[in-house]
């Protein structure tokens, strides 16, 4: 193609292709701290104009790769950076299978993660881009990938996306203006900005870390904690996951571990301040907890 | 340049990838991908020495063929408990059947939906049974319905509620307003049976019926990974089969698919080198006739970025597809019906 790049996030490697200069360029932006050499790519993915006349006239932005959905929708030009990455994203759900793949964000400290899932909406972007300013390493806002062979997880801090209202909280939250890509209006979304992770992360982003504590954050509610059980995380993280039936026996193995190795709540929180609160207070209770058994054995 | 050939070239001389650069290894694997080949292409390269980042590619191809492969034919294992109360043979098709049966066309091969074939006279009950066992309509559209029943070869897809998967019902092997009309009845009377309790067609029929598939209906958008097919099968079948050339000859004509066979057999000869098998009264000059290199053009129509390419070729062959379905003034009706719904809605 005309244009094109190579980008890699954790272990995963993307070849981007791009009928227009554009969105080839704010992504090298947006991904100026990543590996950015040329390999043999895990996926292949295309910016192509809908028709030839639409390379030109109000440029539509259709979504292609070696992973398609039949009715995906194209994009106008201005949201390429967006096709971009709802196109990485989706070869990410659908082709692959290193990992067992959770729509997840994560955050962790001292070697121990958090999970934190839930509907689009639900906070767990904004909620781990908060943690990772206050002195947690971030290691994605959408998809936690765990290693079905030791339960690890592999970090996947790719940019985050801030929708909307989180955009104008992260902006406070952090001073760095560099940081930030392009404001994109009026996307199927709403407004989206992306916000690059700290260089750090991304140096560090082939170490894994072991899940220690599992949630289900729900922003807007009342202040709640309760208490999943085995079986309740079990059923929610087969719906989170995109790739639980095409890993088959793995996939069961690795969820099933997953559940039984770790703690999990879930939790309801009123905003950001709330939420990021509620995270320290089960993490020292974990810290307790763990401590605990420690001791006994 | 990378096209079609180039998928072809690796997966009869798999020594010939040991040349190529991490961009050839790039475009060679976008380029299978997009022909639906990929995992064929990883199981032929399983013991040939590969570059690091290729290798991860292919093995997670591999690791997802087994997937592949396991639900394919549990879905053929559902579809036989759903049917157990048919007293009729319920034969399967395509890439199941070749898995189910055990044959070399199996390794790699990516499976969608389960195809299966059933008697005319047995599709009411087949249908309620399916829709009993959680099977259901992907297309409630009364015209497209209606479409399927007085002309297709199959009924409308269905698709299982809590599986997600579809099944095509088939009561023959090509539309019913195309040109040649297979024997039905001789297809399923001289089906093999599996231990299963389920069938697949006699080896001379598997060949018509991938030939029929690609040459006389379609446009030729799965046409490499087809050819593969008959070039695999072919090659095993003349080892086991014996006098497979000659029945494969009787059969093609029984079912009105003898220039149907020699073009498929004709072109695979010329992408994989398959055996010659199969000799037509006027191309025994072997010769290959001048519109077989446009089929050819259109089959290897792909790029090093899994882009389809040589637009004109591939319109060419869309038109045709619909041309070998139905006559001028049929077609003409179709398109109108199409065109005033979706305008419409």
């Amino acid at each position: 193609m005309r244009h094109s790049c190579s980008i890699a996030v954790g272990p995963a490697r993307f070849r981007i292709g791009s009928d227009w200069r554009a969105p080839i360029d704010q992504l090298r932006q947006l991904y100026a701290d990543y590996p950015m050499e040329q390999s043999v790519p895990d996926f292949t993915v295309r910016l192509q104009a809908t028709s030839v006349l639409r390379r030109v006239i109000r440029p539509q932005v259709a979504i292609a790769g070696d992973f398609t959905l039949p009715d995906a929708a194209p994009l106008p030009l201005e949201q390429g950076l967006l096709a971009a990455e709802m196109a990485m994203n989706l070869q990410m759900a659908l082709g692959w299978r290193r990992h067992l793949l959770l729509h997840a964000s994560a955050v962790s400290r001292n070697g121990r993660a958090v999970i934190m899932t839930g509907v689009s909406g639900a906070g767990k972007s904004t909620l781990s881009a908060l943690l990772g300013e206050r002195g947690w390493r971030f290691l994605g806002d959408e998809f936690v990938l765990i290693d079905p062979d030791t339960g690890n997880i592999a970090p996947f801090p790719r940019p985050i996306s801030l929708k909307n209202e989180s955009i104008a909280s992260m902006e406070r939250e952090v001073d760095d203006d560099t940081r930030f890509g392009p404001v994109m209006h009026d996307t199927p979304k709403g407004t989206i900005r992306h916000l690059r992770p700290r260089a750090e992360w991304v140096e560090q982003m082939a170490r894994e870390t072991r899940p220690a504590l599992l949630l289900f954050p729900r922003f807007g509610y009342a202040r709640a904690v309760r208490r999943v059980d085995e079986a309740e995380s079990f059923v929610r993280l087969t719906q989170a996951s995109t790739n639980y039936v095409a890993l088959g026996e793995r996939g069961f193995d690795a969820l099933t571990g997953l559940v039984r190795s770790v703690r999990a709540c879930a939790i309801d929180y009123a905003d950001g301040e709330e939420g990021a609160e509620l995270v320290e207070r089960l993490w020292s209770e974990q810290g307790t907890r763990l401590g605990d058994r420690a001791a006994a054995a | 340049m990378t096209d079609g050939w180039s998928v072809a070239r690796a997966l009869t001389d798999p020594a010939s990838v040991a040349g190529l650069d991490s961009t050839g290894w790039t475009q060679l694997l976008s380029a299978a991908r997009a022909l639906s080949l990929i995992g064929t292409l990883a199981e032929v390269l399983a013991d040939a020495p590969l570059p690091p980042d290729a290798a991860r590619v292919l093995a997670d191809v591999r690791h997802s063929n087994v997937t592949g492969q396991r639900q394919a034919l549990w879905e053929a294992e559902s579809a036989r408990m759903a049917l157990a109360d048919y007293p009729g043979r319920v034969v399967l098709l395509k890439g199941t059947a070749f898995a189910a049966a055990g044959y070399d066309a199996a390794l790699g091969r990516s499976i969608g939906d389960l195809d299966i074939l059933v008697a005319r006279d047995g599709l009411d009950q087949v249908e309620a049974l399916l829709l009993k066992a959680g099977w259901e309509w992907v297309k409630p559209d009364p015209y497209d319905d209606a479409y399927y029943r007085q002309w297709m070869h199959e009924l409308p897809p269905l698709i299982h509620a809590t599986r997600d998967r579809m099944i095509d019902v088939h009561h023959t092997i090509l539309p019913l307003t195309a040109g040649p009309t297979p024997d039905a009845a001789a297809l399923i009377a001289d089906a093999r049976a599996l231990p299963s309790g389920l069938y697949v067609l006699s080896p001379a029929d598997i060949i018509c019926h991938a030939a029929a598939h690609l040459i006389a209906d379609g446009d030729l958008s799965g046409g490499m990974r087809n050819l593969w097919d008959i070039d695999r099968l072919v090659r095993q079948f003349i080892v086991e089969e014996s006098g497979f050339s000659d029945t494969l000859a009787e059969r093609a004509k029984l079912h009105g698919l003898t220039d149907a066979v020699g073009r498929a057999l004709r072109l695979s000869a010329q992408l994989f080198g398959t055996p010659i098998v199969f000799r037509q009264a006027q191309g025994g000059s072997g010769s290959v006739p001048a519109i077989d290199s446009l089929f050819l053009r259109r089959i290897t129509a792909v790029d090093g970025w899994g882009r389809k390419t040589r637009k004109l070729t591939r319109q060419a062959f869309y038109i045709r597809s619909h041309l070998l379905r139905m006559p001028p003034a049929m077609l003409a009706r179709h398109l109108w019906t199409k065109w005033r719904k979706g305008h419409r809605g």
